[in-house]
């Protein structure tokens, strides 16, 4: 059904959109949480760094990765010798800057219900004899819980459609970091290459729909369980 | 437990200033009554834990809860107090067991808890327990609310007019509830309320709360006949609360009889135990006055008193404060008259005077549990 060059992208684009969100999921949720909990210095400065990749051009999101975390980089050359991570020309790269592209989407998201979470509610659990940890943990996070999962889906779509940044920062190895639409460009660019881009584009088309139909299923039944409808 | 609630609080709350102060006893329910805006919510936010004050010193039952001076603000999870909000602030994603359960784990610790079982059948909420709260009436979820914060073990329960947003219907439901919680838990309770029949219905001790300060505290019966808080307690509300025993019961015409220091009311039947101490509210615009004993009219309450102090009003009106009591305890009575009718009887100060009460101008009796065990002993 789908040739090996397909399902190599497809597998990688997957794995590359998981680990993207599943790293950035808690991050995204502390800047959330400072967001709109906390006023502190340089909050505006914070916000602005966060919103940039949405506003930059990818290519200059991946440069600045390649000059922090190549392997020459500031951060790229600590990481290797502390730890042995590359990010360079690796997939983890790609999913390095799939997450950096994909964080405002994610952290708007999450903020946005956080802000609607009625703190009034917080205090009453207080009342009731919970410290700030167990408030986090048995209402504010529930009550959240449909921003974070419209995060999460959102960073995982922007992450797998991800193309500037990851070519920039990881280039376009086959079987490394050659995702679905790094795969098209590609086949795009050779002679007789329609036929194989228009099935990666069918591809490409069902996988998001498949996530988005798949997050208003879960969104709908978490909504309804909050308002303690259901 | 013995040593009550104590605060001198201070806290500027932009052109607001709060500057509260009160020693109130542990036993029974205290009211702060007064307007909105008046300061009542933060006062209870206070002492809760919820509102930080600026300076002062909050203690409950001995324990220091904040003390700015020595340092001491403890987090409203540590404070154990119990708090009733207007609003019920039932967590919507647990079920209402799950809310009922959620604060009855941590605060156990003086083993005087409340058993699930007991708070369920208080409250009446059995049925409710595995619903949602979304599917609960606005009377059920402040039910459930109580029943909430009863399990977390508080040593003080706070209630900020937890019948505000309920109609008449439901308030009634749900009064009975709170007078068994001081009944039958012996809980101490600070009943937050702007109105004045809640308050006549559960308080034992109110304390006027205007513009930030509490302008008096006493006895309820004490503090509504007094002339000069009636800024604070209502002009509305003028009236009377009166002291009484439960005497007799007239089967024959179904009625109970009320005695108070110098005479007895009558009032519709009462299914309550003879010797139960009661308080009556009596609106100065329901008693009327005459200046000679009257026969043939249907009232039947009518009390012998003298006036001992007139009081204009703008307008139209004056009150009067009668004393239908005997020499060696008066009884006061507050009469709301027009002028015109004051010079036609020609009543002064001394005047003899007969007041005439309508049996179904009687507000219904509650009984007050610190009174009741006075009597009994």
């Amino acid at each position: 059904m789908l040739t090996p060059l397909e399902s190599e992208a497809l597998l990688l684009s997957l794995r590359v959109g998981l680990v993207s969100v599943v790293f950035s999921l808690p991050v995204g949720l502390a800047v959330a949480w400072l967001l709109a909990r906390r006023d502190f210095a340089g909050k505006t400065l914070l916000n602005g760094l966060i919103h940039l990749p949405l506003v930059l051009p990818p290519v200059v999101v991946g440069f600045a990765l390649l000059v922090l975390f190549g392997r020459n980089g500031a951060v790229g050359s600590w990481l290797y010798q502390v730890f042995g991570i590359t990010f360079a020309f690796d997939w983890k790269g790609a999913a390095l800057a799939s997450a950096v592209m994909a964080f405002p989407l994610m952290v708007r998201a999450m903020r946005l219900s956080l802000e609607n979470v009625d703190r009034r509610l917080e205090a009453a659990a207080r009342t009731l004899g919970a410290g700030r940890p167990k408030v986090f943990a048995t209402i504010t996070l529930p009550l959240m819980s449909p921003g974070i999962l419209t995060g999460a889906i959102l960073a995982f779509a922007r992450s797998v459609g991800e193309f500037g940044a990851t070519i920039t920062f990881v280039s376009n190895i086959p079987g490394e970091t050659r995702t679905l639409p790094l795969a098209l460009y590609s086949l795009t660019q050779v002679p007789g290459g329609d036929q194989a881009a228009w099935r990666l584009t069918a591809i490409s088309v069902a996988l998001a729909m498949a996530a988005l139909i798949a997050s208003e299923l879960v969104a709908r039944r978490l909504d309804r369980r909050i308002r303690g409808a259901g | 437990m013995s040593a009550g609630i104590e605060f001198d609080i201070e806290k500027r709350l932009g052109e607001f200033h709060l500057a509260a102060r009160l020693a109130a006893p542990a036993s029974g329910i205290t009211a702060l009554f007064g307007r909105s805006g008046a300061g009542k919510t933060s006062i209870v936010n206070a002492l809760a834990g919820l509102l930080k004050p600026d300076r002062g010193r909050i203690a409950v039952g001995g324990e220091t809860l904040f003390d700015s001076e020595r340092g001491i603000d403890l987090p409203p999870e540590r404070r154990r107090l119990g708090y009733i909000f207007q609003e019920h602030r039932l967590f919507p994603h647990y079920s209402v067991k799950g809310n009922l359960l959620y604060g009855g784990k941590g605060g156990a610790k003086n083993g005087e808890a409340i058993s699930f079982d007991t708070v369920v059948a208080l409250l009446d909420i059995e049925n409710l327990l595995t619903r949602r709260v979304a599917e609960l009436s606005g009377g059920e979820k402040q039910r459930v609310a109580i029943g909430r914060a009863l399990l977390a073990s508080p040593r003080l329960l706070l209630m900020d007019e937890p019948l505000a947003a309920l109609d008449a219907a439901r308030k009634a439901e749900i009064l009975p509830f709170i007078a068994r919680l001081r009944d039958e838990l012996h809980l101490s309770i600070i009943y937050v309320s702007h109105a004045m029949e809640e308050v006549v219905r559960l308080a034992d001790t109110l304390a006027l709360v205007d513009d930030g300060r509490i302008a008096a505290i006493g006895a309820v019966e004490e503090l509504t006949s007094r002339i000069d808080l009636r800024p604070l307690t209502g002009r509305f509300e003028a009236g009377s609360v009166l002291r009484t025993v439960l005497r007799g019961h007239d089967a024959t015409y179904g009625l109970s009889e009320l005695t108070f220091p110098g005479g007895r009311l009558r009032v519709p039947h009462l299914s309550l135990p003879l010797g139960t101490v009661l308080r009556v509210r009596v609106h100065a615009r329901d008693v009327v006055l005459a200046n000679a004993p009257v026969s043939g009219l249907s009232i039947r309450n009518a009390f012998a008193g003298k006036v001992i102090e007139i009081s204009p009003d703008q307008g139209p009106l004056v009150d009067l404060r009668i004393d239908i009591g005997n020499p060696a305890e008066p009884v006061m009575l507050w009469a709301r008259i027009t002028n015109r009718a004051l010079h036609d009887l020609k009543l002064q100060l001394g005047s003899p005077v007969h007041a005439l009460v309508k049996t179904v101008a009687l507000d219904r009796p509650s009984p007050g549990r610190r009174e009741t065990e006075t009597e009994a002993s």
